[in-house]
């Protein structure tokens, strides 16, 4: 077996966990682990911006962006956290910037800025240009920086090696249990501090924006440790993913200018969200999106509406809008100028639709997009156990993969760059200065055994009759109808029978490999249990909110119960049992009242 | 339509050398040949491996010879191959690991030894640097890299003598040499004018060609190069 130690190690190499590498590695001896290299990492297909109050072409400030976001979250997001996030925000985004991040540029050579869903001027209620972006490759732009800074840092990874648990000893964090891809050699990595920066678990759902590697593999880790998972009912669907296909068609789309229209030709937004229209927050898109569906005035009848971003379109709506440029004049756009700030979009497009938008609308559905949901973490990203915020000593999380709660019921779009930026950050130094403070516990002789066993059954197990592909397809389709959108106590009961099914048939998976380099077949397995794990707490923490808030939309209880429910979910995974506890949100400066857009 | 794939596989636990094995598959004309390969590990043969993440172009792990071309298995669909038969093989001039998957190693090793970092030493200001609309586009095309790979595969030279840099890290230098902000240029250059640097490149246009981010690398090349000779970034 391999041993190694370091002061941290962060499991995980997209947004969050190469800022925490940058910041830890300042003080403390860091590595990486990540299953993928880090330029595979999710965070590089993010495409519109992060939200910073820079005010660099009209008036903001961080304050808006606070309210903006807690009114996003529908009043679940923890206050005191949202403040320091969108405080931090503006420093973040110079701080890319001088890491060398090619930010699209205003004509003075400023950061440019796009108006984002959500993100509003608080006096007039109108959309404020928040977003910083690079065209619409800003996600793209962020891993590249960081993995270029981490470069001339000397951070030290492991690529392609798949962490498989947490190491625990006397109550506090020590470590990691890994495999080597390319071998299946089993590596402990001995730490005083662990990162867990691991991001989503789209995979769950059918229609995902997701890559096929984010299986929530630290968030099931830290389940099976004991650890809560914090609002895992919260679930954001994505407005507009590619019919079909789940891509996403980022919102700075309709931060351009682009309307949703059904059938008829409609703007249909106009009656869901009569001021931010098609700027409205991402689950009030995605729920008219639904119901146009519904009520027959999807495209063609079927299940999916249009995205039109034609110059035509455009001008035509903001002109009756009203919109203008920062210099007054009227707000009116060129094919050229929408293929200038969303060429990948465009590139989208012609590649898998053969539609050109420019020329076309683009045909869209509602896509499972983020987890609001994860590891429960404070500011610093520490890893909390309950509802005191008793801290589990050396265990960090950050970005996706936590839940510190800055999105509560709802984020809004930019905000998840601005997350992992931010406590990705906080979660480093913070690592690394109790790692620095920290005794190394010593290591039972069975670390690895938990590890191992969770591959060990599924090699050489011949009596086996369950294919993985099956299992995760109907788990997919289940989640798909039953716990997406719109929710009812009916459907729920049936996704949690089903999953229950799906985790017994899953014991008796057969493999096809089962040799040791490269055993994907294997890998594959072991990511559908993290799946599985993660679609029944889902599942179960939904049933149990009777309410409708944010992204949590049940439709035998359609009103937000603050009365009974502005708390946070708590859910346990013991002895193969759920339980729930319950949390207060913190609330500083906002008191909840009517979330209209 | 039913389509043939043709997959060259290696297993080194098993095999002593690749070798071809043919599955048939039912597929709509606009499935991802990713699709294909998930299809064919999902229902016919589990053991068949290689690198996926994103599945729409954007992370690069999905290079590979399709059809005797270097693409992204996600970006390249059946109808676009005009053919029902398709030949699926791993990227050449990398080690073979297994099935599709190469050894990624000596392609990041080329990448980081052209320092691909902005290089500024000079105290930042309170806000963000400022970069005219005009400087930022001069270097735009080769910000849109993804490392996927498939250039520097192609490239005749490359396959030659692997000590080459190869194109992907001249990409990456030239995004950082052709940037107003950075003041590393003379180091990289000084590091693409040895004997394994620029003047491998022979214009052959592979690389352009196999770029599923449609860079303009051959191009990108040539104006580090014609730095190089003129000492000028103009």
């Amino acid at each position: 077996m391999n041993k190694h130690q370091y002061e941290v190690i962060v499991v995980g190499a997209g947004g969050a966990g190469l800022m925490a590498a940058l910041n830890a590695s300042k003080t403390a001896v860091t590595a990486v682990i990540s299953k993928l290299y880090p330029t595979r990492s999710h965070t590089g297909t993010a495409q519109g911006g992060i939200g910073a109050a820079l005010g660099n072409l009209e008036e903001d400030h961080p304050e808006w962006h606070t309210y903006d976001t807690v009114k996003g979250s529908d009043y679940l997001g923890d206050q005191d956290a949202i403040e320091f996030m969108c405080q931090e925000a503006v420093p973040a985004v110079y701080e890319l910037e001088h890491m060398g991040l090619p930010f699209s540029r205003t004509p003075d050579g400023r950061i440019a800025q796009r108006p984002f869903g959500g993100h509003t001027n608080n006096v007039t209620g109108k959309p404020v240009r928040r977003s910083c972006y690079a065209a619409d490759r800003t996600g793209h732009m962020i891993l590249q920086t960081l993995y270029q800074q981490c470069i001339k840092n000397n951070v030290q990874f492991f690529d392609e090696f798949q962490v498989l648990d947490l190491l625990i000893v006397n109550g506090v964090a020590q470590g990691v249990v890994a495999i080597e891809l390319a071998t299946s050699e089993i590596h402990i990595f001995h730490a005083n501090a662990v990162i867990f920066a691991t991001g989503g678990f789209g995979r769950i759902w059918k229609i995902t924006s997701n890559a096929y590697s984010l299986t929530g593999d630290g968030v099931a880790i830290a389940l099976r440790r004991g650890i809560p998972l914090e609002d895992m009912e919260f679930f954001q669907f994505h407005p507009t993913g590619i019919y079909k296909l789940g891509i996403l068609i980022t919102e700075g789309v309709r931060g351009e200018g682009g309307v949703l229209v059904n059938d008829k030709g409609e703007r249909f937004m106009e009656h869901y969200a009569p001021h931010a229209k098609d700027l409205a927050s991402r689950d009030v898109v995605s729920r008219a999106m639904y119901l146009e569906v519904r009520d027959g005035r999807g495209i063609n009848g079927k299940d999916y509406l249009y995205l039109d971003v034609r110059p035509e379109t455009v001008n035509k709506y903001a002109t009756l809008d009203g919109r203008t440029r920062p210099d007054g004049t009227p707000y009116q756009v060129t094919g050229e100028e929408i293929l200038q700030k969303l060429p990948d979009i465009i590139d989208f497009c012609r590649t898998y639709l053969g539609v050109d938008p420019i020329e076309q609308p683009m045909p869209v559905q509602p896509t499972a997009h983020y987890a609001m949901g994860g590891i429960p973490t404070n500011i610093y990203g520490q890893v909390v156990l309950d509802e005191n915020n008793t801290i589990l000593p050396g265990f960090y999380a950050a970005g996706e993969s936590a839940c510190v709660s800055v999105h509560g019921a709802n984020r809004l779009g930019t905000n998840s760059l601005v997350d992992i930026l931010v406590f990705g950050k906080h979660a480093g130094i913070h690592a690394a200065q109790y790692a620095r403070g920290a005794q190394f516990q010593t290591l039972p002789q069975d670390a690895a055994d938990f590890a191992r066993q969770q591959l060990d059954r599924f090699l050489n197990n011949d009596k086996g009759t369950e294919k993985i592909s099956d299992i995760a397809e109907e788990m997919k389709i289940t989640m798909m109808d039953h716990v997406g959108v719109f929710r009812t106590e009916e459907g729920m009961n049936v996704a949690l029978n089903k999953i229950r099914e799906l985790k017994q048939r899953y014991w008796n998976i057969k493999l096809d490999d089962n040799g040791k380099v490269f055993n994907t077949d294997l890998l594959n397995a072991w990511e559908l249990g993290n799946l599985l794990d993660l679609a029944e707490v889902t599942t179960a923490s939904a049933l149990a909110r009777k309410e409708s808030r944010g992204a949590h939309a049940r439709e035998d209880f359609p009103k937000r119960d603050d009365k009974n429910w502005l708390k946070h979910t708590l859910a346990w995974l013991k002895d193969g049992e759920i339980h729930l506890r319950y949390k207060p949100v913190v609330i500083t400066k906002y008191q909840p009242k009517e979330r209209v857009y | 339509m039913k389509v043939t794939v043709k997959i060259l596989r290696y297993n080194p636990e098993k095999d002593k050398r690749p070798r071809y094995r043919t599955y048939h598959v039912e597929a709509e004309p606009t499935d991802r040949v990713l699709d294909v390969l998930e299809k064919i590990k999902g229902y016919q043969d589990g053991s068949l491996s290689f690198r996926r993440s994103c599945a729409h172009g954007i992370c690069g792990s999905c290079a590979m010879r399709i059809n005797g071309m270097n693409r992204l298995a996600c970006k390249t669909l059946i109808k676009d191959l005009h053919s029902d038969k398709i030949v699926i093989e791993p990227l050449l001039g990398l080690p073979l690991m297994k099935d599709l998957i190469v050894d990624m190693k000596p392609f990041f090793e080329h990448y980081q030894s052209v320092k691909p970092y902005l290089i500024n030493d000079e105290p930042p200001p309170l806000t963000e640097r400022l970069q005219s609309p005009e400087e930022r586009e001069r270097f735009d095309d080769t910000t849109k890299c993804i490392l996927c790979a498939a250039c520097t595969t192609s490239c005749p030279s490359f396959w030659s003598n692997g000590q080459y840099v190869g194109p992907a890290a001249i990409v990456n230098a030239h995004r950082f040499i052709f940037d107003s902000r950075d003041r590393g240029a003379a180091e990289r250059l000084r590091i693409l004018s040895d004997q394994f640097g620029v003047y491998r490149c022979h214009t052959i246009f592979n690389c352009t060609l196999a770029c599923p981010r449609d860079i303009q690398i051959t191009k990108a090349i040539g104006e580090v190069k014609r730095a190089i000779a003129t000492g000028s970034l103009d």
